[in-house]
């Protein structure tokens, strides 16, 4: 299984399951991380402990503990 | 204009209450302002707006009240601001709603959309930041649109002004008609749904306000106020069989175990459709865009940080070169002031009131206005850039470290402008622990009303090539200091899990001159206003206190002596004993002294502990203070009798040190201090910080004064 975590900069994968608690599976959701979105990787941060994605035209920070729960495919 | 409205109901009937919502950082607050010439706090990122704010003005025969809501992705109670837009959307009475979307991101701004138009409440569409659109050749068929979705989508700008009027007689238009059917498609399945219950509910004649098809909607994404409404009714327990089946039917479509995320996929669907139709985007821009090179940069892993510490060094050095040019003026000014008015009273005690007082409290205040206007612009340039996001994403690993969430970052930044904001501000963050947590640390942050206190001392005691230098270590080891503080807490009071982190990362906007001077002279300006009125108050009754009572006995003492004294320079100085004296026997002098064992460990004297203590209702106050008690002390030496020259002469280096670290410190002031009690929910939480700070700041203060006092 791999997850956002796992992806390099500048990967380009598709999302085909969100595997957080409801709460977080909402708030992700309303960021418009949900199946079938495209996610692309555009920075860490040091340490690699946050990551900077983009889905659609909105950039969004995530830590790497959350990125471990959506699962994705590559593209 | 309706004719029976306005029979019924004459006053109210031209009366306009609208609702405008719309995602974080779409421009809402700037669109009201453009809209109203209302100055509403705008920035560029997610969480300026914490609180409804009603806007009131007048358009043709029209009265409108907007009420500007935070920012919300979706329907969601996630966090506090979210919960207030949801609240009041649902609960509260409101005419029609404008929902301002960000043009340049249509499809992620329609998912707050769709929502709103399942609601059965009248809407328009304010397609805003059209001109941003334009220059990135994106261009919305906005008839097209409102045909598709059956709603008035109008192109505006809040920045240039552009398509407000129409705007406006859209939603007078739209308040005026009848028609209101906006027309959300779901797919196949969904579809089916709906209409078996609206079919249903048809048949045994429900009694709704909304419409059937909005009942039905509702049930399926499981409102909890539908269903209580319903659960009641005798056709319930014929419907929950319905309802149970239709709920497994969109999930299997689906493939999901959460009707929200299935729904949520539906408006996603919906949505993209209608992109597809309306936008037509000249040329795919497949080149990285300005935010992504800029992000390259001060976002890059290695050298993110030292910039943003070059940033704000820079900002502190800025703040003390270029705010110590326009300070000898004014200071000069305050004197000259002081000396024209003092001559012209005859009265000795309105005089010195007037002089001594307020002039000299005031104009300690005052004196500090070119500094607080080059931070302001500083932190406004973060908030409008949107940098502070970046600076959240680069330090969030940082921050996590010591317990606190990377969207602590924002309110923390705002405490350095002010302390009350900042309280608001961590509204953003949706775990109460991790809000209780910021909010105990923001305290740390050196707010603006404390640069004063520091200009002083770093004046007083380095060089002018060094003072920049320590400002800046100040208010770094002040944070530092915070992060400690929160780590402890974390160990200690505030134990749980970690929230998730998950944040927007807005555009770069290079925010223009105009926003930045409005928020900088309306910061000014406040700043100004307490110094005349709060701050002159104090100053007042610190002057009284350290002037009453009056003691005949020792004045008459020594105008004897004084008469005998030979030379000029005696003379002189028996009269500088004499003021000393009388300082030491008034009012203040005794809290002073009552208090002075306490802070001796410190190194203070009982100026100094007085100063801190009148501290506690604004931290100017501890300038304007030191200001009274020192121009009566009285200066032997005539020609520097600046109060920082005082300061310097009076304050041993050790004390001065101890002085500046119980500042940084301890409780903010008054106001905020009301501000954190709401806030936090508890007043016993006050009493938490109160002890909290106040521990801290004597523990600290005690060993800076004894390691300065070591090396000097």
């Amino acid at each position: 299984m791999k997850t956002l975590k796992d992806c390099n900069k500048y990967c380009k994968v598709k999302i085909i399951k969100l595997n957080a608690p409801k709460d977080l599976k909402q708030r992700f959701i309303s960021f418009g991380i949900m199946k079938e979105a495209i996610v692309e990787v555009l920075e860490h941060a040091p340490a690699k402990s946050t990551i900077e994605i983009k889905v659609g035209k909105m950039r969004i920070a995530l830590r790497a503990e959350e990125a471990e729960l959506i699962e994705v495919e590559k593209i | 204009m309706n004719d029976v409205d306005s029979k019924t109901c004459p006053i109210i009937a031209k009366h306009i209450k609208v609702a405008l919502v719309g995602q974080p950082n779409v421009g809402k607050s700037m669109l009201i302002n453009s809209v109203s010439n209302a100055h509403l706090h705008v920035g560029n990122f997610s969480g300026v707006t914490v609180d409804k704010t009603e806007v009131l003005f007048d358009y043709k025969a029209y009265h409108f009240t907007v009420v500007d809501l935070p920012g919300t992705y979706a329907f969601t109670d996630y966090t506090i601001e979210e919960r207030v837009t949801h609240d009041y959307l649902c609960a509260e009475n409101y005419d029609i709603i404008i929902n301002v979307v960000d043009s340049t991101n249509l499809e992620k701004n329609l998912q707050l959309t769709s929502e709103l138009l399942t609601m059965s409440k009248k809407v328009v569409i304010a397609l805003n930041m059209s001109d941003e659109a334009d220059k990135e050749n994106i261009h919305i068929n906005a008839e097209y649109m409102e045909e598709l979705i059956g709603v008035p989508c109008i192109k505006v700008s809040a920045a240039t002004k552009l398509g407000i009027e129409e705007l406006i007689d859209a939603v007078i238009l739209k308040h005026e008609s009848s028609k209101n059917k906006p027309k959300l498609v779901f797919s196949e399945p969904v579809e089916e749904e709906i209409a078996q219950i609206v079919w249903y509910l048809d048949k045994h004649k429900y009694e709704s306000k909304n419409s059937y098809r909005n009942v039905a909607i509702n049930l399926l994404k499981g409102n909890k106020k539908t269903y209580a409404k319903l659960h009641d009714e005798p056709i319930w327990t014929e419907l929950q069989p319905i309802l149970i089946n239709a709920s497994r039917h969109i999930e299997l479509h689906h493939d999901s175990d959460d009707i929200k995320e299935a729904f949520a996929e539906e408006y996603a669907a919906f949505n993209r459709g209608v992109v597809a139709e309306v936008i037509e985007q000249k040329t795919v821009v497949s080149k990285k865009t300005t935010t992504e090179k800029i992000d390259n940069i001060l976002i890059h892993p290695l050298f993110g940080i030292p910039i943003f510490l070059f940033f704000m060094w820079s900002l502190f050095q800025l703040t003390f070169e270029i705010g110590a040019i326009p300070m000898e003026y004014i200071d000069a000014f305050f004197g000259w002031l002081g000396d024209t008015i003092g001559s012209t009273i005859g009265n000795d005690d309105i005089r010195s009131l007037v002089v001594d007082g307020i002039i000299a409290g005031v104009g300690a205040v005052v004196l500090f206005v070119p500094n607080i206007i080059i931070l302001f612009i500083g932190i406004a340039l973060l908030e409008s850039t949107g940098y502070m996001s970046r600076v959240a994403f680069l330090l969030d690993g940082f921050f996590h470290k010591f317990g606190l969430h990377g969207q602590s970052f924002i309110p923390l930044v705002t405490g350095f402008g002010c302390s009350i904001p900042a309280y608001m501000s961590a509204r953003i963050l949706k775990n109460d622990r991790d809000r209780l947590l910021t909010l105990f640390i923001i305290g740390f942050m050196s707010c603006g009303a404390r640069l004063p206190v520091y200009v002083l001392f770093a004046g007083a005691f380095f060089s002018p090539e060094m003072a920049g230098n320590v400002l800046f270590l100040i208010y770094i080891s002040g944070a530092l200091l915070g992060l400690t503080a929160a780590k402890v807490l974390k160990l200690t009071a505030f134990k749980g899990v970690d929230e998730p982190f998950v944040m927007e990362m807005p555009k770069y906007r290079l925010p223009s001159v105009k926003l930045i001077w409005h928020t900088v002279l309306t910061k000014t300006m406040m700043y100004l206003k307490k110094a005349g009125t709060f701050i002159a108050g104090a100053a007042m009754l610190v002057w009284f206190l350290s002037n009453y009572p009056h003691n005949k006995i020792l004045e008459e003492s020594y105008a004897v002596k004084i008469e005998k004294a030979v030379s000029a320079t005696d003379k002189l100085k028996l009269q500088h004993k004499l003021d000393e004296s009388l300082l030491e026997q008034s009012y203040l002098g005794a809290i002073g002294k009552f208090s002075e064992p306490l802070f001796e460990p410190l190194g203070f004297d009982w100026k100094m502990s007085v100063a801190l203590q009148t501290g506690l209702a604004a931290k100017e106050v501890v300038v304007s203070t030191l200001g009274v008690l020192y121009s009566l002390g009285g200066d032997v030496d005539e020609e520097n009798n600046s109060l920082v020259n005082a300061i310097s002469k009076n304050i041993s280096f050790a004390s001065a040190i101890a002085f500046i670290v119980v500042i940084m410190i301890y409780l903010p002031c008054l106001a905020a201090s009301v501000v954190f009690t709401r806030e936090a929910g508890h007043i016993k939480y006050f009493f938490y910080l109160f002890t909290f700070t106040s521990v801290v700041a004597y523990v600290m203060a005690y060993i800076a004064y004894n390691v300065a006092l070591y090396f000097t």
